[in-house]
């Protein structure tokens, strides 16, 4: 016989407010099965936790079902409740009265009325549960980390000085990501550069970390504990064994004008080419779309130039299979496209840049090696306009949110154009100063009171050339009034949006993102590193918009994650998953080709001969990720899903 | 005047998308018509088109499938599955004398909550503009036998 307990939580007076708590637990005390039905204010809490495990000791309960939030909140929390009071954890069940009822309904009679439905049908489910053990599988301990800028450096170098093996993989032909970019960094205003680079060598020598850059994910499969990873190596057509660095294919090759994505187009690359001097492998890589050899089969320059025969035409793109143990996705982000602003004339006027082309003016580095010149004519601008929130904050754009750094880095650039350029004037149009963040603010009013930017609130509605200069109208909301500002040189402080192939990118991974292509955490404030994806983290700009200090805290939670997981031997999983039997299967296969994860194997049985009987279905539990696609596809109703009964499914509806 | 009609809806909804779709249309506090009733599954491909016929026969006025939107799928292709049972499932509803319209097939992601709320509302309009799904019960009580599980 059935003995069910019902604990109907009040959450404070997010579900009391709505539902009539009383009135749903004397309700649920008549349904038949149920032993126990009582409600309190936070069951969650310790004595609402120990209630529940009296209640189930007390009344030698057979299940118990906990009306409360959603599962994903608190499945966990009331399942260890469970087997600490000596019930099988998977004997427990949720009902889903807060976010799925009482924050959603107005009228309290209907929230109540539907509460009771949801609440019975659980009862009527957890009745046919079934005792399950958890499915112990073993741990590789090997990390991969995606991305190899600040983020992926980070998490790359704690995971593996933890004494962990690290594969870190970078899309590009060095490491650096857009740190490695920047000129100098706020609040401190110390070179980017300075920090970065000793970062790069120590991830690219470092005896636990393998480095394969120039790389792609090709396709990942597995589980927490067990991925399989397939990287693809793009063709470099250098040799990496072979080539030390030298860099006399670079200064022979003839394809000398091709727009640096690393200068952001302000400067030119070869065709062989690092993308900058401190790259990380120092290793050039020919770029295919551009070299002549590879458009009219003629050229070899870098070749002839090359003492020690390391430039290969002939070179193909390579897989390497890896097996994996948790995944660290630090993908970043990218500048958003300036051309959804045609009101500010990117792309027409060459002295409307962006701020991370600002960075490379400023950067000693940089193709202007440090000096603040105009693109059109180079000639030091007298006069710069910085315009804030040029596509953040703005539905119209699709970009609702705040992109976090353009406060700070628009400070930034106004005092190093200050620093550089003595007498230069300096407008900032802004919407708010966000500057919330150690030395954040103190950073912004040094900018005002010493380095004599001035900072006028409003929005910028056009922008035109007149007599050799960017005209610039506003308003200053302050004073109520519209304003023009006659300007050599205007730096849009443009939104950070998610990488290009974010949402395809999440796909190959299996991980979740939001609506524009950022990737969900598995919740917001109490599993903020965590992807939805179990064996999967998140560091950096992927997430949401980061400077660098939240990037490298982050990935350093990523990297604790990693660890702990790693730390155990074997781990636990779900035991969410089919079940054949073996009597009624009648060998159709339909379900080895439903199966998304090849989990599904045929099976002999013989008699005690060792005659062939008949062959059926196999389930191998260590492959088989609990979807149930093979259970809804069997013919014979011989597959089952373990905790996703027929039975139970059926039962849940009828308490509906 | 008689009070206007309130549909019951049962919603098979899979775990990773619409479900949690359904918790943030909730923890941003949308409202929507308080009609449907959630059914988990781990992911669409579970859903047996006998789920859906059970929950008619039990006295829902409509039916809601619910997951991730096409290539979004945890399980890789379970969504694929869902769909192509649906296909063969919707002809065969018709075949049958049970209007198509009410089972109703969706795509909804763990970021659309709003999407979430205004499908509910929308459907909830659908199948009370339907009216009460009695074919069943009238099947049941001619011949007098209650169907239990």
């Amino acid at each position: 016989m059935a003995k069910i307990g019902v604990f109907i939580c009040h959450c404070g007076e997010n579900i009391a407010a709505k539902v009539d708590c009383t009135k749903l637990a004397a309700a649920m005390g008549e349904h038949p099965g149920v032993e126990v039905s009582v409600e309190y204010k936070y069951f969650c809490s310790d004595p609402g936790q120990e209630s529940v495990k009296k209640a189930i000791r007390e009344n030698n309960l057979t299940g118990i079902v906990i009306a409360a939030c959603s599962p994903r909140m608190h499945e966990a929390t009331f399942r260890k409740a469970c087997a600490e009071a000596g019930l099988n954890p998977y004997l427990c069940e949720i009902a889903n009265i807060r976010e799925q009822c009482s924050w959603v309904h107005t009228d309290g009679d209907m929230a109540t009325a539907k509460a009771a439905d949801i609440v019975r049908s659980m009862v009527e489910k957890v009745k046919r549960n079934n005792i399950l053990q958890p499915i112990e599988v073993p741990v590789t301990r090997r990390a991969l980390v995606i991305g190899g800028g600040i983020a992926g450096l980070q998490a790359a170098l704690d995971i593996a000085n933890a004494g962990q093996e690290v594969v870190l993989v970078e899309r590009e032909p060095s490491l650096g990501g857009h740190m490695a970019q920047l000129s100098e960094t706020f609040p401190t205003l110390d070179c980017s550069q300075c920090i970065m680079t000793p970062r790069m060598v120590e991830t690219a020598q470092h005896p636990n970390i393998r480095l394969l850059t120039y790389a792609e994910i090709e396709s990942v499969d597995g589980y927490i504990g067990n991925f399989k990873v397939r990287v693809r190596m793009k063709a470099r057509y250098v040799d990496m064994n072979a080539c030390t660095g030298c860099g006399d294919c670079i200064t022979k090759c003839p394809v000398k004008k091709i727009s640096s994505e690393f200068d952001c187009g302000l400067g030119k690359r070869t065709a062989i080419y690092t993308p900058f001097a401190q790259s990380v492998p120092n290793m050039p890589v020919i770029d295919k779309a551009s070299c002549i050899y590879f458009k009219n089969g003629k050229c070899k320059t870098c070749q002839k130039s090359c003492e020690l025969n390391a430039i290969n035409f002939e070179m193909q793109d390579e897989f390497i299979d890896l097996e994996i143990g948790a995944i660290v996705v630090a993908t970043g982000f990218q500048v958003q496209n300036t051309a959804l602003y045609g009101e500010y004339g990117y792309g027409k006027f060459p002295d409307v840049i962006t701020g991370l082309q600002f960075e490379r003016l400023a950067s000693a580095s940089g193709p202007t090696a440090g000096r603040i010149l105009r693109p059109s004519d180079g000639k030091e601008p007298e006069n710069v306009v910085f315009i804030q929130c040029a596509g953040s904050r703005d539905p119209s754009k699709g970009v609702r949110y705040c992109s976090k750094i353009c406060c700070m880095y628009t400070a930034k650039h106004a005092m190093l154009y200050a620093h550089k350029v003595h007498d230069g004037k300096t407008h900032i149009f802004y919407m708010d100063i966000r500057a919330a963040g150690k030395g954040y603010d103190e950073f912004t009013r040094r900018a005002i009171e010493e380095d004599e930017a001035s900072y006028v609130r409003g929005r910028v509605s056009k922008l035109w050339q007149e007599n050799g200069k960017l005209m610039v109208r506003g308003v200053d909301t302050l004073l109520g009034k519209p304003v023009t500002v006659a300007a050599d040189m205007v730096v849009l402080a443009t939104a950070m949006v998610p990488q290009p192939n974010a949402k395809e990118f999440a796909k190959t991974i299996g991980i979740a993102y939001d609506e524009y292509g950022f990737y969900n955490e598995a919740h917001l404030k109490l599993r903020p590193v965590e992807s939805s994806t179990a064996g999967v983290f998140l560091a950096g700009a992927c997430q949401s918009p980061k400077d660098i200090p939240d990037s490298v805290a982050q990935a350093s939670a990523t990297a604790s994650k990693v660890l702990a997981l790693f730390s155990k031997e074997k781990l636990e999983r779900e035991p969410v998953i089919a079940v054949n039997n073996e009597a009624t299967c009648a060998g159709c296969w339909g379900c080895v080709l439903a199966c998304p994860y090849n989990a599904i194997e045929k099976k002999d049985i013989r008699d005690r001969s060792g005659k062939l009987v008949k062959q059926v279905a196999y389930v191998n539990p260590g492959l088989c990720q609990g979807c149930g696609t093979c259970v809804s596809f069997c013919r014979s109703n011989s597959l089952d899903l373990a905790g996703f009964t027929e039975k139970q499914i059926f039962a849940e509806v009828m308490g509906l | 005047m008689s009070e206007p009609f309130e549909p019951k809806i049962v919603a098979f909804v899979c775990t990773y998308c619409t479900y949690a779709g359904a918790d943030l249309a909730g923890t941003s506090r949308l409202k929507y018509a308080p009609n449907v009733r959630i059914v988990r599954l781990p992911c669409t491909g579970r859903i047996s088109p006998m789920f859906i016929l059970k929950a008619l026969q039990k006295g829902a006025d409509g039916v809601l499938v619910s997951g991730c939107h096409p290539g979004d799928c945890h399980f890789t292709h379970g969504n694929y599955h869902a769909r192509r049972r649906w296909m063969v499932f919707r002809a065969l509803l018709d075949f049958t004398g049970i209007s198509p319209e009410r089972v109703i097939f969706s795509w909804i992601s763990a970021a659309e909550g709003s999407k979430f709320a205004d499908l509910i509302n929308s459907v909830t309009e659908d199948i009370r503009k339907l009216g009460p799904f009695d074919q069943y019960q009238q099947l049941i009580k001619e011949t007098e036998s209650p169907a239990t599980l």
